[in-house]
């Protein structure tokens, strides 16, 4: 097996693009509250009916319906604000993921 | 003006292309999916292309799996390895390497978590740690793509019209 570390050759990196990209749509310019987007991103400490909702957008995306977006629209939340919030509960899961399987990657070779 | 959310528009018009020029100001990915997908990297184009289409086929998503079955097949130039890879990994005709990777990335999208142990099994079918890395890039890229095109019900496209997507995302990527 190769091993690339300390390799001269530039491989992809996608760290920075990744801490760019979580920091823009947590902080950056929005129309959902920073506390909702963080809520979302972190599924968790979200009151009804957001929370049910983001729930199903990390762990069941597949399942979302109109009739939840409907629910979203009727609690007072605008076309906006929903599509900001998918996207910080998407990413959010996502990084999850991605976290847990670099940790495992560094106990596994030691390395971080 | 806004068109992703299926419940507004009335029925699914959704696509990647019209998520990627969506309010870029707020969610703008197509960068680190370019790096991930294209970037410098000991996996192919169509490797990574395939664990999109396998990631993606874990999820269930039924547009990212279509979308990069077609970009892995045309990039390998063997649509039989990519529909017996998704089928069944276990005997389809992959390198260790890359079947080992593939099992790697399903289970970390299927439980979400994966141990040192997953990692020492793709380790040891001779993909290095960087390999793993890029690999772990590919899934986060897909695995927030899947959400957004589930949530938002982006139509399945017509054969023509995937054939047409595929060969856009090997000759210009995704920017």
């Amino acid at each position: 097996m190769r091993d690339f570390v300390g390799d001269a050759r530039i491989l992809s990196d996608i760290t920075s693009l990744h801490n760019a990209l979580v920091a823009r749509v947590l902080e950056g310019e929005g129309r959902a509250s920073s506390e909702i987007r963080r809520g979302a991103f972190a599924n968790d400490g979200l009151a009804e009916p957001v929370r049910t909702f983001v729930d199903k957008g990390a762990h069941r995306a597949k399942t979302v319906t109109d009739a939840d977006i409907s629910t979203l629209r009727k609690a007072g939340l605008s076309e906006d604000e929903i599509y900001e919030i998918v996207v910080c509960a998407a990413i959010g899961q996502a990084t999850r993921q991605y976290q847990n399987a670099l940790a495992a990657l560094s106990a596994a070779t030691g390395r971080t | 003006m806004f068109i992703l959310i299926r419940v507004f528009s009335g029925h699914p018009v959704v696509d990647a292309v019209k998520l990627a020029l969506y309010r870029p100001s707020f969610y703008r990915v197509g960068g680190l999916t370019q790096e991930a997908m294209r970037g410098p990297s000991d996996w192919s184009v169509a490797d990574r292309e395939l664990m999109a289409a396998y990631v993606s086929k874990i999820n269930e998503t039924e547009f990212c799996v279509a979308a990069h079955t077609a970009t892995a097949s045309l990039a390998f130039n063997d649509g039989a390895k990519v529909s017996a890879a998704l089928a069944d990994l276990d005997s389809a005709p992959l390198t260790e390497a890359l079947r080992a990777t593939l099992r790697m990335l399903g289970k970390l999208t299927r439980e979400n978590n994966i141990d040192a142990a997953d990692i020492r099994r793709v380790l040891a079918s001779g993909v290095s740690e960087h390999q793993i890395r890029d690999a772990l890039a590919v899934a986060f890229a897909f695995n927030v793509t899947d959400r957004l095109a589930d949530v938002f019900g982006f139509a399945v496209d017509d054969p023509a019209a995937i054939n047409a997507g595929a060969k856009y995302l090997l000759a210009r990527g995704y920017r």
